[in-house]
Formats: structure tokens, C-alpha cells, sequence
């Protein structure tokens, strides 16, 4: 299949469409305007819809009305956009209403700046919204990864009635790459019998909700709700772990930072130190277990956390760890972006320490 | 056995909670007889929002989803967008519509969405125990303006304001607190409906109703009140029709 150049926004646009979503809400924000824009241009073409919403807190609720009607729908945004869009969030959860949601990060916090970076993820994976729950948080490394998981985004959210965040920093939605397109894979998924349609030839009436006012009943739905994300932790965690086997350093890192840290683990080499990266591709569920045996292993000495914030993965690192291993952390946030000199420098003093 | 009067097929078998000298439970009934003498429960979804009404979902006959607070017109949008020939509703008080919401409701009469909105106004936050509404009249006691809404601004007059906005193609200011007016108001919420099959705009219907608990008054004093000085205040009529 021929490779083709795309920007990271308009690749994730257009395989949403491929991916079969034909309603999008959106409401322009930098760095990812692209995506509404292209919207614009390309639903029409294949007979989709799509509606420039009067802020996000309307897009996100858009998507409400237009996923409990059946519909593969989908909003995106940047940090401060997808600020506004938590209650949303929340109500598509407690409804158990499935979407895809992305998040192009610029730095924060409040307004802060349109590059790139990585601090939102504690309100991805830790439910930025009100109330008791989780949704699904891929994290793509590049533009064709990106585009895959799109696709696949929208199939998780219909397989588990939950919405799926892509979180993505603005650097993957700004830059461009040559990607191929992957064919579609064919899932089996359940039908939408719960979906408000009008309830012309059938008897019942469907209500699409999340209020259950006394106690029992909300304990109840939560519970089940409980009970399905335990079942996403167990079957859908995902991560790439590169060079990591018999590593004296494995670097930990998401997006971008994965990528300077690949860069790091040559230069490294180099220098006679075999270092790997382990790269998160679900944030949330995050891959603890297969964290916890990569970092365990008798041949590493340090591990090196990269994001692009003070720490916010790193949490997730350090549960995984147990404190077994000498953990240090590079991190920048506010739209700058470290070289991958800082974390050879990184690793370097750390094994010279242990 | 000759039917003289039956229960609309519009309402659902629950009992509404609704306090006693509410209109809600006579509103509900107009949505209902509405739809099905148009004939369309089958092919309407409405949309439910926070306040009193919260429960709504559960009362009318046809499919329904629950908006956050102030949401329904873009749960409404989201609805139409992905069902154009189906009839969508909202159903909002005056807080959820006039304060939290307003940018919603704005917005959608502003993209002419085909929506039908009953906007439920009684001058005061019912659910949450009385307190100072957008619409509580100057001089109104609320719980939060205990002496009377005096430095806090002035109602909001939705059916004034959806009347500039050229998406809105209709929008009736009613009542239901006697025959003739319970007539008048029928007529508006079925015109409502109808005008989707249209498909040119929003349709607003503005429905003055009591508040007996949060007001303070017996139900006969509620329903004079709002004769009398409510109107003052909310004048009765159709404000756009074209």
C-alpha cells in the first residue's frame, strides 16, 4: 500500500470517517483546529454531519444526544476545551453512552500556552469529571498509530458502552508523516438495542439516563459499571516495550517523550548501555504488570520517567515499581520540549549512583 | 361501554411525583395528547432536564434521554442531527433553561435547529427548595432573596428574546390555569410539534405555571397570582410566527 503524507489532525479526521463516525461536534481551539476544519470539509462528502457547537460544554453534550441516539459520534479538543467537556464526560459515562473523545494537550495550567505537552493526563485516566468512573485512554506515538487507534477507538467504545479518550500532545496533531491507511478489521460488535431511535414498531421505550435517585439502584449501576471496567483492565491493556529486555535502563514514556526516548537508548548504546523503552499504549487501563516485570528484572538499575509535565504518569510508574529500583524523572512542561541529551545525562548520573 | 376519557397514550403508567397545584402533571398531559394526535409518539425522543421535571424520562410514552443541567438543547441537537425526520423535544424550567442553560438555548434557536422546546416558567428553583430563579419577578420573595428580588437584577423574558433570533420560526407565551387557558395552551404545544415536520426552526413554547410549595400560597391563591400579577410581568401571546 502507498504511503501518503498527512498531518497528524487531518489524519485522525479522516479515520474516524473511515472508521465509520458520520456526527462530529466540535469548537475551534489551538493545536487542533485542523480536525474540525477538515470535518467541515468532509462530511458533507460522505453524507455526515457535522456542527460547529457554541462551546465544548455544548459539543460534549452534542455527543450525548447523538451517541444515545446510536450514532459513531465523536468531539475533539485541547486542554482547556476538554476542561469544560468533564461534566459531559461524566454524564457519558454514568449513561454508559459510547463515544470517542480527543484530546490534542497544550501546555497549562488555565489558558498556558498552544505547544505541546502532557499535563492532562491525571484528568484523563483519573476521571476529569464528577463521580465514580474510568473511560478508556489510548495514547498514540505517531500519526499511523495514531490514525489505528481512531479506528479502533470507536469499536472499543461500542464493545464496552464507554467513551474512549485519544490523548494525544500537540506535536503528534501538529506534525506531518507518511502513513498507510490499514484496512478496516471487521469486529463483532453488539447492537445498539438500548439506542433512542422512536419507538415506532417496538413496545418498549428506551431511556437513555444516568440519574437513579435512591441509593440501592445507583449502588447497583455502579457496581456494574465496576464490574466493566474490571473487565477492560483485564482484556485490553496495551504497551510496546522496546529494547527493554536485559536493559540496565528502561526509560518510561508516552507520545512524543517515547520517541526522544528511542533516541536516547542510541545514544546510549553507543556509550556501551543497553537501554530500552517502555511505552504505555492505554493509559488508562495502565499496564501495571507488565511494567512491574520489565522494571523487576535483575539486568535494570534505573529507571527514568519522561513526560512532558512535573510528573503526573510518573504516579503510575511509581505503583508499578514499589519503590524496588532507583526511579529518577525528566520532565518539562509548558509547551517545551527536552532534548534527548537530557535523558542520556539522566541515566547516566543515575547508574553512576547505584 | 362508551370511553368518554382515557389517560393520553403519550404518558407512561408512573405516577409523577409532582407537588399538588403544580402544573407540571397538566403540561406532561398537553405534550401527550399532542403527540398522539399527531400521531407521531413513535417517531418523537424528548429530552428531560434537571429541576423539577428531572423525572420526566420516565412519564411520556415515547423514547427519552436525561440532559445535564442547562444541556438539552445540544442533547436535543445531537438527537435531531443523527434522527432529522424523527420529532425531538425538550422540556426545561427556568433555571435549567433561563440561567445555567442559556447558552444552549440561544445557540441552538441560533442554528435553527428543528427542536421543539417547552420552557416551564414558575419564577422560582422548584426542586431545590425555592430560591431565586432568572424569572422570579422584581419583588418575588425567594430563599435566596429573602426580602424580595430587589438589587438582583430583573426576569428574563425568554419568549421576548427567542422572538429576535431568526432559527426560531415560533414563540408562545401560555398558561394552564383554566379551561379556556389549558385550550389555548394545547394549541400552542401541538403547533410546536408540528412545525418540525417543517423542518424550518425552533419552535417555543414559554409556559407560565404555579408553584404552590415554593410560592408560599394555597393553590387557588397560586393560580390568582399568576393571573394576575405573573402576566403583568409575562404577557401572554404568540411573539413570533412565521
Amino acid at each position: 500500500m502507498a504511503k501518503e503524507l498527512w498531518k497528524g489532525n487531518e489524519a485522525i479526521a479522516e479515520a474516524a470517517i473511515r472508521a465509520g463516525c458520520r456526527h462530529y461536534f466540535g469548537y475551534p481551539i489551538t493545536p487542533q483546529s485542523e480536525i474540525p476544519e477538515y470535518m467541515a470539509r468532509r462530511m458533507p462528502e460522505v453524507g455526515g454531519v457535522f456542527v460547529q457547537s457554541e462551546s465544548e460544554v455544548a459539543a460534549i453534550n452534542m455527543v450525548y444526544g447523538a451517541a444515545g441516539a446510536g450514532a459513531r459520534a465523536m468531539t475533539t479538543s485541547s486542554s482547556p476545551g476538554i476542561s469544560l467537556m468533564q461534566e459531559g464526560m461524566s454524564y457519558l459515562a454514568g449513561a454508559e453512552l459510547p463515544c470517542v473523545i480527543v484530546n490534542v494537550m497544550r501546555g497549562g495550567p488555565g489558558l498556558g500556552t498552544i505547544l505541546a505537552a502532557q499535563g492532562d493526563y491525571f484528568q484523563a485516566t483519573r476521571g476529569g469529571g464528577h463521580g465514580d468512573y474510568r473511560n478508556i485512554v489510548l495514547a498514540p506515538v505517531n500519526i499511523q498509530e495514531a490514525v489505528q487507534m481512531t479506528q479502533e477507538a470507536f469499536d472499543l467504545a461500542d464493545l464496552y458502552r464507554i467513551p474512549v479518550m485519544i490523548l494525544l500532545d500537540g506535536m503528534i496533531g501538529q506534525m506531518m508523516e507518511a502513513i498507510e491507511w490499514p484496512e478496516l478489521e471487521k469486529r463483532e460488535l453488539p447492537s445498539k438495542e438500548w439506542a433512542t431511535t422512536g419507538n415506532e414498531g417496538r413496545t418498549n421505550r428506551r431511556i437513555i439516563n444516568s440519574l437513579y435517585i435512591d441509593a440501592p439502584s445507583c449502588a447497583r449501576h455502579n457496581e456494574r459499571l465496576a464490574k466493566k471496567h474490571a473487565q477492560i483492565e483485564s482484556r485490553e491493556v496495551r504497551y510496546v516495550g522496546r529494547g527493554v529486555e536485559g536493559a540496565e535502563v528502561v526509560f518510561v514514556a508516552y507520545g512524543t517523550p517515547a520517541r526522544i526516548a528511542q533516541a536516547a537508548t542510541e545514544r546510549l548504546a553507543q556509550q556501551g548501555v543497553r537501554a530500552g523503552v517502555f511505552r504505555p499504549q492505554t493509559l488508562w487501563p495502565f499496564p501495571y504488570a507488565a511494567l512491574q516485570a520489565t522494571l523487576w528484572q535483575e539486568s535494570v538499575k534505573a529507571v527514568v520517567c519522561f513526560e512532558l509535565s512535573h510528573g503526573q504518569m510518573l504516579d503510575d510508574v511509581k505503583i508499578a515499581l514499589e519503590g524496588r529500583k532507583c526511579l529518577e524523572f525528566v520532565g518539562s512542561s509548558g509547551g517545551e520540549v527536552l532534548e534527548f541529551t537530557a535523558l542520556v545525562d539522566c541515566a547516566l548520573s543515575a547508574l553512576a549512583r547505584v | 361501554m362508551t370511553v368518554i376519557y382515557e389517560r393520553s397514550k403519550g404518558l407512561s403508567d408512573a405516577q409523577t411525583h409532582y407537588c399538588p397545584g403544580c402544573t407540571h402533571g397538566m403540561i406532561h398531559k398537553l405534550v401527550a395528547e399532542s403527540m398522539q394526535e399527531l400521531d407521531i409518539i413513535g417517531k418523537t425522543i424528548g429530552v428531560a432536564s434537571v429541576g423539577c421535571s428531572a423525572f420526566a424520562y420516565d412519564y411520556f410514552a415515547c423514547d427519552m434521554q436525561a440532559a445535564a443541567h442547562g444541556r438539552a438543547p445540544a442533547v436535543a441537537t445531537g438527537i435531531k442531527r443523527v434522527h432529522p425526520k424523527s420529532y425531538v423535544f425538550t422540556y426545561q424550567g427556568d433555571g435549567d433553561l433561563a440561567a445555567i442553560g442559556l447558552g444552549e438555548i440561544i445557540s441552538a434557536a441560533m442554528r435553527g435547529e428543528s427542536i421543539t422546546v417547552i420552557f416551564i416558567n414558575n419564577a422560582v428553583y422548584g426542586m431545590t427548595g425555592g430560591q431565586m430563579a432568572p424569572t422570579t419577578l422584581v419583588g418575588q420573595r425567594a430563599t435566596t432573596a429573602p426580602a424580595g428580588r430587589n438589587a438582583e437584577g430583573y426576569p428574563i423574558k425568554m419568549c421576548e428574546i427567542m422572538a429576535q433570533l431568526e432559527g426560531c420560526i415560533y414563540a408562545e407565551r401560555v398558561c394552564c390555569i383554566d379551561v379556556a387557558s389549558h385550550a389555548r395552551a394545547k394549541r400552542a404545544v401541538k403547533k410546536a410539534f408540528s412545525l418540525q415536520a417543517e423542518n424550518r426552526g425552533l419552535s417555543f413554547v414559554e409556559v407560565l405555571s404555579t408553584c404552590s410549595t415554593n410560592w408560599r400560597k394555597t393553590v387557588l391563591e397560586s393560580m390568582q397570582w399568576l393571573k394576575t400579577t405573573m402576566t403583568q410581568t409575562f404577557p401572554l401571546g404568540v411573539y413570533k410566527d412565521v
